[in-house]
């Protein structure tokens, strides 16, 4: 029983990661095509000078807004599990001054840990200069994370 | 066959990027409950890379349990050849008469490509500069922050969570007054 059992589940979790693997590729390409990934429209967006950012980001919110209740209520997991949102940490310290610190950086660049990625795939190797720092700035939080007000 | 190229090299408008950006979100939660977040990967790859004597409590966890996060960015990579090299869009963003102005003050052409020739000169100490910044600042900020445009912005917006209402209004306001008042004042300092 076990015999047959066990490559089955190794299947299922080989196929499970690679649905996660496709995803991926299919939001790098949505950032690429969409321009979310482009310096150029970051900084037009930082300064109010289109509507595109605006739009991109203010659509993309209803649309997973609504989907997501439509999934609730009528759907399922692909494996039949009800649906589970994992609410956030309450509070508001953390999620401000964190927020705040990204911010900073993501106005420098208009680059986001998304883009970070799809512009390695896109050829933009300064995009791994900010990946080195990136992984910096995540261990300096771990080191320093019981000093922190959250 | 020419037609076909050019529609695959085409950017996306905003009401066609927006919403299959929002589907993410479901998405994930039917492949397997998971809640969208790309920020999340940047603590995975420490956990992985860092040596356990040396390991901060912070990142000695489980991070095999989130090796789905890790293959979602290794698609960002492939999505980006896919998007931003195979099927690269030939012309320049095309940006509001506004936006080519302030590319102009900023000492930036608008070309073809994700970002400016002089965004990534890495000969220029300044660029080098403004990269490592944004990163120590990018990855700090997400975690202490819990999230990023991604995990933030899009999916705890989308599934009404009032933290991440917070976040996105904290990074959109330093984001606002970064873009328009650190970067000018860097590169006119770097000049």
């Amino acid at each position: 029983m076990s015999a047959v059992t066990v490559p089955a589940t190794r299947t299922r979790a080989a196929t499970g990661l690679l649905a996660y693997l496709l995803a991926g590729i299919y939001f790098g390409v949505v950032l690429v095509k969409s321009e979310a990934a482009s310096w150029y429209r970051l900084q037009e967006m930082f300064r109010f000078e289109s509507f595109h950012m605006f739009g991109l980001i203010g659509s993309a919110v209803v649309t997973g807004l609504i989907t997501t209740q439509l999934l609730r209520r009528f759907g399922q997991t692909r494996n039949g599990e009800s649906i589970r949102i994992t609410p956030k940490d309450p509070g508001w310290r953390r999620y401000v001054l964190g927020g705040a610190c990204f911010g900073v950086g993501w106005g420098l660049t208009g680059i986001c840990p998304g883009p970070i990625f799809v512009l390695l795939g896109a050829g933009v190797w300064p995009a791994l200069v900010v990946l080195a720092f990136a992984l910096l700035g995540t261990y300096l939080y771990g080191v320093f994370q019981a000093q922190l007000p959250h | 066959m020419n037609d076909l190229l050019h529609f695959l090299q085409s950017p996306w408008p905003w009401w066609v990027g927006g919403p299959l950006i929002g589907l993410t979100v479901p998405l994930m939660l039917w492949l397997g409950n998971k809640s969208f977040g790309i920020s999340s990967n940047l603590r995975h790859i420490c956990a992985v890379l860092l040596p356990e004597q040396v390991k901060p409590g912070f990142f000695k966890y489980d991070w095999r349990a989130e090796e789905w996060n890790l293959m979602f960015a290794a698609g960002l990579v492939l999505g980006g050849l896919l998007a931003g090299v195979i099927f690269a869009n030939p012309d320049p963003v095309r940006l509001s008469v506004a936006g080519v102005k302030t590319m102009g003050e900023l000492g930036v052409t608008v070309q073809a490509g994700l970002v400016p020739p002089e965004a990534r000169d890495l000969s220029k100490p300044g660029v080098w500069l403004i990269l490592a910044l944004s990163g120590l600042l990018i990855g700090f900020g997400t975690r202490y922050g819990g999230g990023c445009t991604s995990g933030h912005a899009i999916t705890g917006l989308s599934t009404l969570q009032l933290p991440s209402l917070y976040a996105t209004l904290a990074f959109f306001a330093t984001g606002i007054l970064s873009a328009n008042s650190l970067l000018p004042l860097l590169l006119g300092l770097l000049k």
